[in-house]
């Protein structure tokens, strides 16, 4: 088989293998909302993004407006337009149908491994790229499935330290990027955004406010080497 | 709310979803060059965002969840992903159910 599909595979296997406690939990907080197994299922197959289905089954429960549940879930995976506009540059080869398709996987782990990818210089192949994204993919569905049917079997997440997992993983994908350039101010201001908005407007716009501040505090850091006139003026510039 | 419409929500949804994993792609190619600072930003997105799915819940959560991620952090300094998962689960583990935090 091609290297770079087995790299894929190995990679994608790690993943799938910490998302499935997170499958498992959405499928039985999905039916434990009134959704059926079905419903749970067609989620995790048509958006595929973890954190959003649970915001959007609690908002299910809740019975608030349609619209309301679509932009929250707009909202929390507002921070995918970042991603498919920092990973363009690394998948110019792609068809268009190669990139369409790429982009409906471009989930949070698929980003930052693909970008530590093509950083070390390895060329991002779509083989590997879809090793990686599908070897995710069918497991995150058949695990949401099988919570779903087991539904409330598996009792409370904390015993089992279970929502731990999620935060600890997305730590240390940016711990990775400690030798990266503004890493420090970046990530500072991302952590005092995202606690505030999470304090004063709440979840899950938190999310988004945060991001925007750590981006913003990486636009206005001094550019290498180059004069201080010139950053001047491009601040003016839109 | 109805099976039927409970269908479409989902679908509606899933586009919404769609949109911005495809929109940020075409925003940026409707750019000929990339102005360095744009640029400068882009780099940052990947720290900037993950930041803000694991920051809250360190500063929202007792000492448990805490002592977890300090555990976490610690050992990936050395080990790779799994291993540092596997000592920030087993930190949360011991304080709830040996320290009782």
């Amino acid at each position: 088989m091609n290297k770079d599909i087995i790299e894929g595979l190995k990679g994608g296997a790690v993943i799938a293998l910490s998302a499935s406690p997170f499958a498992v939990l959405f499928g039985a907080v999905a039916v434990d909302n009134g959704l059926t197994v079905f419903d749970a299922a067609l989620m995790s197959a048509t958006i595929y993004a973890g954190a959003s289905q649970l915001v959007g089954i609690e908002l299910f429960g809740q019975h608030v407006a349609p619209w309301l549940i679509v932009l929250s879930i707009f909202a929390v995976n507002f921070r995918h337009i970042l991603y498919s506009a920092a990973i363009a540059r690394h998948i110019r080869t792609y068809s268009l149908v190669q990139k369409a398709v790429a982009f409906f996987f471009l989930i949070d782990p698929q980003f930052a491994e693909a970008i530590r990818r093509a950083e070390q210089g390895s060329p991002l192949t779509f083989s590997w790229y879809m090793a990686f994204a599908l070897v995710i993919y069918f497991p995150w569905l058949l695990f949401s499935t099988l919570g779903a049917w087991f539904g409330s079997m598996l009792g409370d997440p904390r015993v089992w330290a279970i929502d731990v997992l999620l935060p600890i993983y997305f730590m240390g994908l940016v711990l990775g990027f400690r030798r990266k350039p503004g890493f420090y101010p970046v990530v500072a201001a991302s952590m005092v955004g995202s606690v505030t908005g999470y304090y004063l407007v709440g979840s899950p716009w938190h999310v988004s406010i945060g991001a925007i501040c750590g981006v913003l505090v990486a636009a206005l850091l001094p550019l290498p080497s180059q004069p201080v006139a010139t950053a001047v003026s491009e601040e003016a510039a839109p | 709310m109805d099976d039927l419409s409970t269908l479409w929500l989902i679908l509606v949804a899933a586009l919404a979803t769609y949109a911005t994993r495809v929109g940020g792609y075409v925003l940026i190619t409707r750019m000929r060059t990339l102005p360095p600072r744009l640029e400068q930003a882009l780099n940052a997105v990947p720290a900037a965002v993950l930041t803000t799915l694991w920051a809250p819940a360190f500063f929202t959560n007792g000492w448990d969840v805490r002592l977890a991620l300090i555990a976490a952090a610690l050992v990936s300094l050395r080990y790779p992903g799994l291993i540092m998962l596997a000592a920030g689960w087993a930190a949360a583990m011991l304080a709830r159910h040996v320290i009782g935090l």
